[in-house]
C-alpha cells in the first residue's frame, strides 16, 4: 500500500505547530499569518502528519548553505 | 595412479618418501600446483600443510581466511571507537560553543558550529576556544546579507551569465549509456518553466534487499516495469483472405521478458468484439464484424497490446554501481513504480519534477528543483553558487504550487500593471487596467524605473526623517 512519503530522501522533517508556538514564532517576526509561505491541504505531507487549514508546519531542513534551516508554511485549502 | 616421476620430483623438492607416494597417489605434480588447500587436506590430512610449503604454495585455506577476516574486523572495530570518542569529545567542544553562543546572544549556523568544533577537537585548540568563536561570530556578522539587498537580481544574474556560456546541445547522452536526457540550456528552461511533462523523462530506481545485490532478481524488476508489446515477443501476421490476425508467440523472448502463454492468453482477451481461438503455437484473432477496417483496427490493437510492464516506462536498463544494481528507466511514472516490492522507496527518484510534487510534496519538489537545476549546471561545468538557484526554487514553491517564473506565473501575478506590461503582451495589460481604472502602488523595481523615481531597494529602503522635538536641544 502507501508507503511513508516522510521517509523519502527528498522529503524533510515536518512537524505541526501549537497554538503558543505559533503566537510565539508570529510575535519573534512581526508577521501575521497569511504572510508566510503556504501549502496546500491537499498536499501529500500535510494529508501524512494529518494538518488542518490553518496550522502552521515547521519545516526542518537540510541545507546545503547552512547545514539545518527552518522553514515555516502556512496550510491553505486552495490558492485563490 | 602413483606414477613415479611424480614421487621423484616430489622428493626432490624435500617431501618424505611415505607422503610424496601418498600425493603421487591422488595427484600429478601439475595438478598439485592448482589443487585447493581443502581438497588437499581431505585426501591427505594435516601433511597438506607440508605438502604446501615445499611446493611453495601460500595456504589460502579457510582457517587463514578466518584469521585475515578476524583481523580486518578487529581493525574495524577500533576504527570505530576511535571514531566514537572523538565524536563525543567534539559534542562537548559543541556544547561549549552554544553556551558561549547563548551568553552572548549570538547565532551561527549549524554547520559553522560543528565544523569549528572538529577542528578545536582535532588541533587541539581548547584553552583558544572563547577567543575562536568571538571571531566567528564577528566574521560571520560581517558577511551577513544587509536588509533590502538586491538579491533577486543578484541570483537572476549569477545564473543568467553562466547561461549564456550554455550550449543548447541536447543530443549528447548524459551519464548512463543508451539512455537520452535532456541537458543544458533547453533542461533549464524546461525546469525553470516548471514544464508539466519533460522532453525527456527518466527515473533512477534504487533497489532493497535481496533485489539490490542480486543480478536475476534486479532484472526480475526490470522485466516487471519495462512495457513489453505483443510485437516484441511475437510474430504477428494479419491474414486478410481468412479475416483473422495470427500471432506466433516468439517463446525465446518470452522466457527472456518472464512472460508465460496464461500472460499473453490474458492479455489477449482485453480485446473488444473479437473472437479468440488458442491454437498449439499461435493464437488466432478473429473480428466480430467482418470488414477490413475492422480487421485493420484489430491488427493495429493486437501489435500494441501491452502485456507487462508500467505505463510510461519505454526502458529499463540495469547497472551495477558500487555493489548494488541500479535501473535506469527511460520513461516515468513515478507513483506505480514505487508501489512494487523490491523497489527501495526512500530513494527512487525521477526527474519529473510534478511528479515529484504530486507524490512527494512541496518540500520535495522544491528539493527537486534545487538538484535538478544544479547538476544540470555542474554537468555543462559552470560553477553557480547554490543559494541562488535556492532562492529560485524558494520562490517558485512559496504558494504552496509550483508556479513556473514567467508569464503564467510568478512575472504574470505581479501587481504592479507597469511592471507587467513591460515584461509581455504590453497592449493587453495596458487597456484591461485602463478599463477597469485600475491603480498602481509603485512598489516594485521595474515600475520605479519606468517612472524615474529611486526603488525602494537599498540606498532607497530608507527614507530621512527630522525629529522635530530634538531639534531644539542641538546646540547652536
Amino acid at each position: 500500500m502507501k508507503f511513508d512519503i516522510l521517509k523519502h530522501k527528498l522529503v524533510p522533517h515536518h512537524e505541526i505547530l501549537s497554538q503558543e508556538e505559533v503566537e510565539k514564532l508570529l510575535k519573534t517576526y512581526n508577521i501575521k499569518k497569511e504572510q508566510l509561505p503556504r501549502m496546500l491541504l491537499s498536499d501529500p505531507v500535510a494529508k501524512a502528519i494529518g494538518a488542518k487549514e490553518g496550522d502552521i508546519v515547521k519545516i526542518i531542513r537540510k541545507s546545503p548553505t547552512a547545514g539545518i534551516s527552518i522553514a515555516y508554511r502556512l496550510v491553505v485549502k486552495e490558492i485563490i | 595412479m602413483a606414477s613415479k616421476a611424480t614421487i621423484n620430483a616430489l622428493i626432490k623438492k624435500g617431501l618424505s618418501k611415505k607422503l610424496a607416494e601418498k600425493v603421487a597417489e591422488y595427484y600429478t605434480l601439475t595438478q598439485l600446483k592448482k589443487v585447493s588447500y581443502e581438497e588437499l587436506e581431505e585426501k591427505i590430512g594435516k601433511d597438506a600443510k607440508k605438502v604446501f610449503e615445499k611446493l611453495g604454495r601460500k595456504i589460502e585455506g579457510k582457517e587463514k581466511k578466518e584469521e585475515g577476516k578476524k583481523e580486518k574486523r578487529k581493525g574495524k572495530r577500533r576504527k570505530k571507537e576511535e571514531k566514537e570518542e572523538r565524536k563525543i569529545k567534539e559534542r562537548t567542544v559543541k556544547d561549549e560553543i552554544l553556551k558561549i553562543l547563548k551568553e552572548r546572544k549570538e547565532y551561527l549556523p549549524p554547520i559553522v558550529v560543528d565544523e569549528l568544533a572538529e577542528k578545536i577537537e582535532s588541533k587541539k585548540l581548547h584553552n583558544k576556544l572563547r577567543i575562536i568563536v568571538e571571531k566567528a561570530i564577528e566574521e560571520y556578522n560581517k558577511h551577513l546579507m544587509e536588509p533590502f539587498e538586491a538579491c533577486g537580481m543578484v541570483a537572476a544574474q549569477s545564473i543568467g551569465e553562466p547561461g549564456t556560456q550554455m550550449t543548447m546541445r541536447t543530443f549528447h547522452y548524459a551519464g548512463v549509456a543508451e539512455i537520452n536526457v535532456t541537458l543544458g540550456l533547453p533542461r533549464l528552461i524546461e525546469i525553470v518553466d516548471a514544464r508539466k511533462d519533460p522532453s525527456t523523462p527518466m527515473m533512477t530506481v534504487y533497489l532493497e534487499g535481496v533485489y539490490r545485490v542480486n543480478k536475476e532478481k534486479a532484472k526480475e524488476i526490470a522485466n516487471k516495469i519495462e512495457v513489453t508489446r505483443l510485437i516484441n515477443i511475437a510474430e504477428i501476421e494479419t491474414d486478410i483472405s481468412n479475416m483473422k490476425v495470427i500471432v506466433k508467440p516468439n517463446l525465446k523472448a518470452m522466457e527472456r521478458k518472464d512472460i508465460d502463454m496464461n500472460d499473453l492468453i490474458k492479455a489477449v482477451k482485453k480485446l473488444s468484439k473479437v473472437e479468440i481461438k488458442e491454437g498449439k503455437e499461435k493464437i488466432e484473432i478473429l473480428p466480430k464484424d467482418e470488414n477490413y477496417r475492422e480487421l485493420r483496427r484489430v491488427s493495429e490493437e493486437v501489435k500494441n497490446l501491452k502485456i507487462k510492464g508500467i505505463d510510461g516506462i519505454k526502458r529499463a536498463i540495469i547497472r551495477k554501481e558500487g555493489n548494488e544494481y541500479v535501473i535506469y528507466t527511460e520513461g516515468s511514472n513515478f507513483e506505480k513504480v514505487l508501489e512494487l516490492e523490491g523497489v527501495d522507496k526512500t530513494r527512487t527518484i525521477t526527474n519529473d519534477i510534478h511528479a515529484i510534487y504530486n507524490v512527494l510534496g512541496i518540500e520535495a519538489a522544491r528539493n527537486a528543483i534545487i538538484n535538478e537545476a544544479y547538476e544540470t549546471l555542474q554537468e555543462q561545468g559552470l560553477n553557480v553558487d547554490i543559494r541562488h538557484i535556492m532562492l529560485v526554487a524558494d520562490l517558485m514553491t512559496s504558494d504552496g504550487t509550483i508556479r513556473p517564473i514567467g508569464r503564467q506565473g510568478i512575472s504574470g501575478e505581479k501587481a504592479s500593471v507597469i511592471a507587467r506590461a513591460a515584461f509581455e503582451i504590453t497592449v493587453d495589460h495596458l487597456l484591461r487596467a485602463a478599463r477597469k481604472g485600475e491603480k498602481d502602488e509603485l512598489k516594485g523595481v521595474a515600475e520605479n524605473v519606468i517612472v524615474g523615481q529611486p526603488i525602494k531597494l537599498g540606498t532607497g529602503s530608507v527614507e530621512l526623517a527630522i525629529d522635530v522635538k530634538k531639534l531644539g536641544k542641538v546646540k547652536k
